[in-house]
């Protein structure tokens, strides 16, 4: 019954909101956002004004808290998120990518992340008993503030009734399968109407599951790819030991903003992701074939 | 009528076996104890059974327990009642059979009472008098009906004072049956009156009522209908005005309800009930109101239902709280309506927290424990170790998996899994964890190295051998995947 509204919100860029389904592995071909001239500052508060009016407009009229986010806390990335973060009652996915799709572990590590640089309670909604305590609170999720749900095949109903509740600071489910669009969007009026963060961890027995690219009303689509981290210590390759994990973030679907792909150092022990040193300063290809 | 007689004075709190008297200044006021009896001096008694338990006999608290029993017995029949100071009278009189007979429902007492911690004696008979000197004289049992007080027993079966028995002794009785077969009216003129109308409740000829406790005051609520009710909407209806007069007669009583049933009485005779529970003492209408609306379900109406009762089962007190006051800030959220709801939809069990427990074996550092529960929020900083990485995702139970890797203890230089070739491009270990031997003692040598290692693509795993790695009494060395980073 709802449609996500798909409204341009750049000048001289063609009507992109749906244009983000699953980016192949190479993401840098989809171009990341870069505008090649800055534009004039009546422009600019023109456009901001257009955005809050969209945003109020798809915003479902009874939404009580005003738009918060939560930033990612680089930069790059935080600039292409509208709102300069991961926005609060609102739905998100994260899935992850290849062979590691079946357990999520990355995936779950990144949410981890978001939710511990939250205040307060989390629902976490499992269709299986695979999640490992310790290892969330090694990502800076404390096992007191999380609440874990066994649901079965009723994860989507009790998120939803998570969600209902203003007291909880985010709600994660990982259901299995397809998911309608009319459950995602019913998933995303509920986070909007508290404010409350849904996140949903997709997960599927085969690599590239058709069913997690099917359109969906989530706000922000990730994909946490695993990429070969450096030696633990650069000066001394040969060192055995292991260092700080490395992601690809694929950002593949963004309502309001674009798509993007960064590499990134894997959640510490707060949940802060980092910049990775060797390749910080290196343009986004992106820019290079600009 | 049913009577039954109890140990006096066995309770929890006492290992059973040991000889238990109480006592009133320096005399016995209750035995349990062979070879003694109520009465004797207390240095006398302890003289003739050494290791003897003395207790302060508490005849007031005796008499509280004793009609608490009383109204838990109601579960049997409609009238029971304390017999002070150690029996219970029930009146089972038609309520029999719904518990498999007299002698199924006299069993079944008997255990429940062990259960307690009570040794109780009971009997069925036909009149008071006979049941309570079955229970207490004989061997107890169901006396059959029309049988009258068997002659055999003692005089005191017949419930008269110790001085009246002695001179009936003295006399040549020291059984009932002589006694109910000579002439009444020497024995009142010499007794009283009582005698004598002990001798007519053994034989049934004076009916003796007994005097019931009430049964606790429940809370509960029905509504009836004119018209047969079918529709959830209409059931939503009579819910909302339930729960709101159950949830004004807890406010009166200072209670919360913890557990509710709501029973559907169908035109058809039969009845249905939905049961909720709640994780602390609630008396918010629309709470208790959506809970059950949402097992509403469950429901058959089938041709409709003329009417709904809610009862209270279990209430609890609850007082007023004061609401947050602006100065400390917004109140701590109330996560409690939400895990009512997701405990009654899905069981206690799949609704959890994490707490940690000090254990090395990774299976075993965790323990599920209830949302509310008090140890699972305080665990503050007392943290799994976190210089250990740990897993985020573990595989219960851990997969085997093939290794080639140099022993006694490097890192795997490639495993496979799942039929599936990774080889090893960083690795971090081992890591060992030792058995807990001094929980058990299978564990004395075993041995597990853990390896956190990353493979070509990146992904990181969680590996352990079983084995230190030289030694082949730490474990058969092969490996298993344990989790994923």
């Amino acid at each position: 019954m709802f449609m996500p509204l798909v409204i341009p919100v750049r000048p001289g860029q063609s009507a992109s909101g749906e244009r983000s389904q699953a980016i192949p592995d190479g993401a840098s071909q989809d171009a990341a956002p870069a505008p090649s001239r800055p534009l004039p500052a009546a422009q600019v508060a023109t456009i901001a004004q257009l955005r809050a009016r969209i945003a109020r407009i798809e915003r479902s009229h009874d939404a009580a808290a005003p738009a918060r986010s939560l930033p990612l806390g680089i930069p790059a990335i935080d600039q292409a998120l509208p709102g300069g973060g991961i926005a609060l009652g609102a739905l998100h996915e994260a899935a992850s990518a290849g062979a590691d799709t079946e357990h999520a572990a990355a995936a779950t590590l990144f949410v981890a992340g978001l939710l511990a640089r939250l205040d307060g309670p989390v629902l976490w909604v499992l269709r299986q008993a695979d999640l490992f305590a310790p290892g969330l609170a090694g990502a800076g999720l404390q096992p007191n503030r999380v609440i874990f749900v066994e649901a079965g095949k009723a994860v989507l109903a009790v998120m939803e009734e998570g969600l209902r509740h203003a007291a909880l600071a985010a709600v994660v489910g990982e259901p299995a399968g397809r998911i309608s669009l009319v459950a995602s969007r019913r998933l995303h009026l509920a986070a909007e109407r508290t404010g409350v963060l849904a996140i949903l961890i997709r997960r599927s027995a085969s690599f590239d599951d058709p069913a997690l690219a099917t359109p969906s009303a989530a706000v922000t689509r990730w994909r946490i790819a695993v990429l070969p981290s450096p030696p633990a210590l650069p000066e001394a390759p040969e060192t055995p030991g292991l260092g700080r994990a490395r992601w690809r973030l694929d950002l593949t679907r963004c309502r309001g903003g674009e798509p993007g792909s960064w590499i990134a150092e894997a959640c510490d022990a707060a949940g802060r992701l980092g910049l990775v040193p060797d390749i910080a300063d290196r343009p986004h290809p992106s820019r290079l074939s600009a | 009528m049913g009577s039954k007689g109890l140990r006096p004075f066995a309770g929890p709190g006492r290992s059973p076996g040991l000889p238990l008297v109480t006592v009133t200044g320096r005399t016995l006021a209750a035995v349990d104890a062979p070879g003694l009896r109520p009465g004797m001096t207390l240095a006398l008694a302890q003289a003739l059974v050494p290791g003897l338990v003395v207790r302060v006999a508490d005849p007031a608290g005796d008499a509280a327990e004793l009609a608490r029993l009383a109204q838990w017995c109601l579960r049997y029949a409609p009238l029971a009642a304390p017999d002070r100071p150690d029996g219970l009278w029930i009146d089972v009189s038609g309520t029999a059979h719904l518990h498999g007979g007299e002698a199924a429902l006299l069993r079944d007492l008997v255990e429940r009472l062990a259960g307690q911690g009570l040794r109780a004696r009971a009997a069925v008979a036909d009149t008071p008098a006979v049941a309570h000197a079955v229970a207490r004289y004989a061997a107890g049992g169901v006396v059959p009906p029309g049988a009258s007080m068997p002659g055999d027993l003692p005089l005191e079966a017949l419930r008269l004072s110790d001085v009246v028995a002695a001179e009936l002794r003295l006399m040549g009785f020291d059984r009932i049956g002589p006694l109910a077969a000579v002439a009444r009216a020497p024995l009142v003129r010499r007794f009283g009156p009582l005698l004598a109308l002990r001798l007519d409740q053994a034989a049934g000829r004076v009916f003796e009522p007994i005097v019931p406790v009430a049964p606790a005051a429940a809370i509960q609520a029905r509504l009836g209908f004119v018209e047969p009710l079918a529709t959830a909407e209409a059931f939503c209806v009579v819910i909302a005005r339930l729960v709101a007069m159950v949830c004004a007669d807890l406010e009166r009583a200072g209670q919360g309800a913890r557990r509710l049933e709501l029973r559907f009485e169908r035109v058809d005779g039969s009845a249905q009930a939905l049961r909720v529970g709640t994780a602390r003492p609630v008396r918010d209408a629309r709470h208790l109101g959506r809970m059950f609306e949402e097992r509403l379900e469950q429901v058959d109406p089938g041709p409709g239902v003329e009417a709904m009762r809610l009862a209270v089962a279990v209430a609890e007190p609850l007082g007023f709280v004061q609401g947050a006051s602006c100065l400390v800030g917004p109140a701590a959220p109330d996560l409690a309506p939400l895990v009512d709801r997701l405990v009654n939809r899905l069981g206690e069990s799949l609704v959890y927290r994490i707490a940690v427990v000090e254990s090395d074996v990774p299976e075993r550092s965790v323990r599920r424990t209830g949302v509310l529960s008090p140890g699972g929020s305080v665990c503050g900083s007392a943290c799994w170790p976190a210089d250990w990485p740990r897993p985020v995702r573990l595989l219960h139970p851990p997969q085997p998996i093939e290794v080639i890797a140099l022993l006694p203890d490097h890192p795997p230089v490639s495993f496979t899994w799942r039929q599936v070739r990774h080889r090893v491009r960083h690795a971090d270990g081992p890591e060992r964890i030792a058995g807990e031997w001094w929980k058990r003692d299978r564990e004395w040598f075993l041995v597990r190295d853990y390896f956190r290692i990353e493979d070509d693509d990146g992904r990181r795993f969680w590996l352990f051998r079983r084995g230190n790695g030289s030694d082949a009494g730490t474990g058969d060395m092969r490996w298993f995947l344990h989790g994923f980073f």
